[in-house]
């Protein structure tokens, strides 16, 4: 496990791209990061010219050593963190982060299981790193990603989950409006889709799921009834903070 | 250079360091939410001579109850105040119980486990709850019931929570094992070790 440093480190933002219309990557250069396992997630302070503070943790998208971490930001309508990351920080300003953070809900190239993923909108994030972590290893064990998305539009990191699809499929599912000739219609994630999509039991593999509370619920339920073992599921969810 | 005005002003003294208020109520769990029917739950209490107090839902029930408002802080950094909840008080769990060991190990069905020194959950600072806001608990809040530890980070308030081990030893729990700090106080942010 990647313990975190101790304390704050200061980072500034040095990448910044709009992965769709409410979300943005942006990439910090952090001195004395320790570097990070697939899955961790930072802690991120900001703070007021009067000293007024606030902090948000963050699924970090990138994995590996090195002083740069790339988060994936989706903006909260009711925000007070995300807002100003999506719309606001520009290339050079900085922000204090404290982390890698989290030893569980994490991917380590050493692992045996085979590997599914499942994602509910932006809970792609981690997956992302694991996803990076698994083809900069070159590693054999497979992998595999469901990734549920409202819209087509609402899609992070597109064009990087299709060009690994050699080696980590993603198989896309809409919940609200699909693509022009999908062959499937929208709607929500049942335990057929999730029959079809992922890993059998049989395969022990060990599945990750990450999303809204409703999302994890639900999937995770649906998959203990498809005979997968609760030790076998591990999850992250995301509230309204 | 973008300046951060922040929208909310939570100079509340009911907030910890570091927390910020939250309406919804956040969900963090390791795996699946375990389905547990009551009529298969019990609770037990295991200390070092060997000797187990059990009791099933019947009779935890029975067992005097309380009406708990408390302010909860989870260490995502969300706090929710005036949450109200039922449940039985550990003093009253604790009332028969014996043990020369100043730890407890709390164990949740799913396999969870947390750990706590034994004094930060008696004289009233402590509950296995049932209700949360005059509704039988969710069980992805912990349903059938919880350990409620309100004074620490929400991670000690260990949800599905089936037993308390006595140990000699402040051993860590799953959190504690995965970088989170062995007290977890919101007021010292006690947050990772």
């Amino acid at each position: 496990m990647t313990s975190p440093s101790a304390g704050w480190l200061t980072g500034s933002l040095t990448r910044a791209h709009p992965l769709t219309t409410s979300a943005r990557s942006i990439t910090f250069t952090v001195p004395s990061w320790p570097g990070n396992d697939a899955g961790q997630h930072v802690d991120v302070r900001l703070t007021s010219p009067d000293g007024y503070q606030a902090v948000r943790s963050y699924s970090i998208a990138s994995a590996g050593p090195g002083e740069m971490i790339e988060l994936a930001i989706d903006r909260l309508p009711d925000g007070e963190v995300s807002p100003f990351l999506v719309n606001d920080l520009e290339l050079g300003d900085t922000v204090e982060l404290r982390g890698p953070l989290g030893g569980w809900f994490v991917w380590r190239p050493d692992q045996p299981q085979p590997v599914q993923l499942i994602a509910g909108g932006s809970g792609v994030v981690p997956f992302i790193a694991m996803t990076r972590a698994h083809a900069s290893a070159g590693n054999s064990v497979p992998m595999q990603l469901l990734y549920s998305l409202r819209t087509p539009e609402d899609a992070f990191f597109r064009d990087e989950l299709s060009q690994l699809a050699a080696t980590v499929r993603t198989t896309w599912h809409y919940t609200s409006i699909v693509p022009p000739g999908w062959s499937r219609s929208a709607g929500r994630l049942t335990a057929k889709d999730l029959q079809r999509e992922t890993l059998p039991p049989e395969k022990t593999p060990l599945t990750y799921i990450c999303g809204s509370t409703g999302f994890v619920e639900t999937v995770s339920r649906a998959l203990t009834s498809l005979g997968h073992a609760p030790d076998a599921i591990r999850t992250e969810r995301f509230g309204g903070t | 250079m973008a300046v951060f005005g922040g929208r909310r002003r939570e100079d509340n003294p009911a907030l910890p360091p570091g927390q910020h208020l939250t309406e919804s109520f956040p969900v963090l769990s390791a795996g699946p939410t375990p389905s547990m029917d009551t009529a298969d739950w019990e609770f037990f209490i295991h200390t070092e001579t060997g000797k187990t107090h059990r009791w099933n839902w019947g009779q935890f029930l029975a067992l005097p109850s309380a009406d708990i408002t408390v302010d909860i802080h989870c260490v995502t950094s969300w706090s929710k105040l005036g949450t109200s909840w039922r449940g039985v008080s550990l003093d009253t769990l604790f009332a028969e119980v014996e043990t020369g060991f100043d730890f407890v190990m709390a164990h949740s069905y799913g396999g969870y486990t947390t750990n706590l020194p034994l004094e930060e959950i008696l004289d009233g600072k402590a509950w296995i709850a049932y209700e949360y806001e005059g509704a039988e608990l969710d069980p992805e809040h912990g349903g059938p019931a919880r350990l409620l530890v309100p004074h620490l980070y929400f991670w000690k308030s260990a949800k599905w929570v089936r037993g308390l081990t006595m140990q000699r030893e402040d051993n860590p729990g799953f959190w504690e094992e995965y970088g989170y700090n062995l007290h977890g106080d919101p007021w010292r942010e006690e947050r990772y070790s």
